[in-house]
């Protein structure tokens, strides 16, 4: 029995070692180094992939010695990691309501500050065959259109826009993710899909943006906070700072994001 | 019962292999919502939902066993080249991401598929987003299992009784309904509820294949994994409740059928 009880325990200390760790083998707390060197973990929402991306590269070039980790994901399930005690420096939220979570549960370093914002468009198929110009047309029933689900910030945005246009749109599907429905619109399953403009950018190879007016009415603010327990907290401050300059700015609004 | 005494290094492993695939569960246990549990299981959309995961996964079963228990058959009773290829085939859905089994599904059944594009023009019919489509993709993950576990059953069945059958003038099809069939019905009813399982837990290729609409095509798999992006709890207590019905109806049907 008491052999039981020490696996079990062995057990425990494997679980929580393994929880949060999203698969890029970010290694647990180790020593902190000065904002030039060390690792910093940032946690950031799937829709700013491939900005960060650009952002992690130039940021390590100032800082030498300093090796960036970002561990992209649904900003929902990333707050969840960070409140369940995963190690990690930043966050990068898609939505303030995310933010908030980490928020309350005193994981933050600080207020959040909103770094950009990102607003939805209709992703049509490329050379919009079906002439799709504004959110009306979605009525049409001979339109399959997909959506975000309401639980994730693209879904809850499309909503807002849909309900300040008054218009009655009847999706086949409420997708997981922005990706998700992003795809479903390049496999050609539905006609047309509510995206942020990043995302129709990022594919611009195979699908349109269309713009219409009401989804000045659904912007989605983007907020990011270094994290209380953070391994390298100098490095983090440092790379929010980084986030919101000049050079950073410019290769996230490139990517389609608006400034706050 | 053997009453000597079972080796600590088989006893070990077994008490750490128990422990390591019940604590999970004791976790969702402990962390669940009992005092509001009552009415969280009111909410609309759950039984909706569970509804759909028990009606699409048993439809799904359906299909397997008519397509299944025949494939198994030919594996296992008939000679024929390239036969061991096809065994390694009929397992790809196996060891597929899910994922990947959806978008797979989609080009050949989605709109602009192989054999889907083919139904929306002749017969207007179109399998993604549909309630069918949800137990297109589940029968595709699940079927696998029903074909191992009979075609196991096939190979351990004595073929001495099938051959005296046949000396005894019985057709192939007699033969194998009135003699064969009966003979391995346990391993049919194991490989069924095993197959019944997998489709109830399906989750990444429905949600791909199939989208996610509420009533449509959102089976308990998908409304756990949405209602974690807004609500840990009311995850918990979804797959609680699946939990304890596919347990219940497992446990029942153990004992009716597959009794050791």
């Amino acid at each position: 029995m008491r052999r039981m009880l020490s696996g079990v325990a062995l057990l425990a200390v494997l679980a929580s070692a393994a929880c949060g760790d999203s698969g890029d083998s970010a290694p647990a707390a180790g020593p902190s180094g000065s904002a030039a060197g060390g690792e910093l973990i940032v946690m950031a929402a799937a829709s700013l992939t491939e900005s960060f991306d650009k952002i992690k590269t130039d940021f390590e070039e100032q800082n030498p010695g300093l090796e960036v980790t970002i561990s992209y994901g649904g900003s929902s399930g990333l707050a969840q990691q960070i409140t369940s005690g995963a190690p990690a420096d930043v966050f990068a939220a898609a939505s303030p309501a995310t933010m908030k979570t980490v928020v309350d549960a005193g994981d933050a370093q600080g207020d959040p500050v909103v770094f950009v914002k990102n607003q939805l468009v209709i992703a049509t198929a490329k050379g919009n065959p079906e002439g799709v110009r504004t959110l009306a047309d979605l009525k049409n029933p001979e339109l399959k259109v997909a959506l975000c689900a309401e639980q994730v910030p693209c879904g809850s945005a499309a909503q807002k826009a849909i309900e300040a246009a008054g218009v009655d749109v009847e999706p086949v599907t409420l997708e997981q993710d922005v990706k998700a429905a992003l795809s479903k619109v390049k496999l050609g399953e539905v006609d047309a899909a509510l995206v942020y403009r990043t995302d129709a950018k990022a594919a611009s190879a195979d699908v349109d943006g269309v713009e219409f007016p009401e989804s000045a009415g659904a912007i989605n603010d983007y907020p990011i906070v270094a994290l209380k327990n953070a391994p390298n907290p100098s490095a983090a401050a440092s790379f929010v700072a980084f986030v919101r300059s000049e050079p950073a700015l410019k290769i996230l609004t490139d990517a389609g994001f608006q400034q706050p | 019962m053997n009453r000597r005494r079972a080796p600590l290094a088989l006893l070990i492993p077994a008490a750490l292999g128990l422990a390591f695939l019940i604590l999970p569960l004791a976790g969702l246990l402990i962390r669940a919502p009992w005092t509001t549990l009552p009415e969280r299981l009111t909410e609309p959309g759950i039984l909706a939902a569970l509804r759909l995961s028990l009606l699409t996964a048993s439809l799904a079963t359906l299909v397997c066993l008519v397509l299944g228990v025949p494939l198994a058959w030919v594996l296992a009773r008939l000679e024929f080249p390239g036969r061991r290829l096809v065994r390694a085939l009929v397992t790809v859905p196996l060891v597929l991401p899910p994922v990947v089994g959806g978008v797979a599904l989609l080009l050949v059944f989605g709109r602009r598929g192989l054999v889907g594009g083919w139904l929306d023009q002749t017969f207007g019919v179109s399998l993604p987003f549909t309630t069918t489509g949800v137990v297109v993709a589940e029968a595709f993950v699940a079927m696998p299992f029903l074909v191992i576990a009979v075609e196991g059953a096939l190979r351990g069945a004595d073929v001495r009784f099938e051959e005296a059958a046949a000396t005894l003038g019985a057709s192939r099809w007699t033969t194998f309904r009135r003699v064969t069939l009966p003979l391995i019905a346990p391993g049919v009813a194991a490989g069924a509820v095993l197959c019944w399982a997998r489709a109830l837990g399906e989750f990444g290729a429905t949600i791909t294949f199939a989208g996610n609409f509420p009533g449509r095509t959102q089976t308990m798999p998908l409304a756990v994994y949405l209602a974690l992006e807004q609500d840990v709890d009311a995850a918990i207590v979804l797959s609680l409740i699946l939990l304890v019905v596919s347990v219940g109806i497992l446990a029942a049907l153990r004992d009716k059928w597959v009794a050791p």
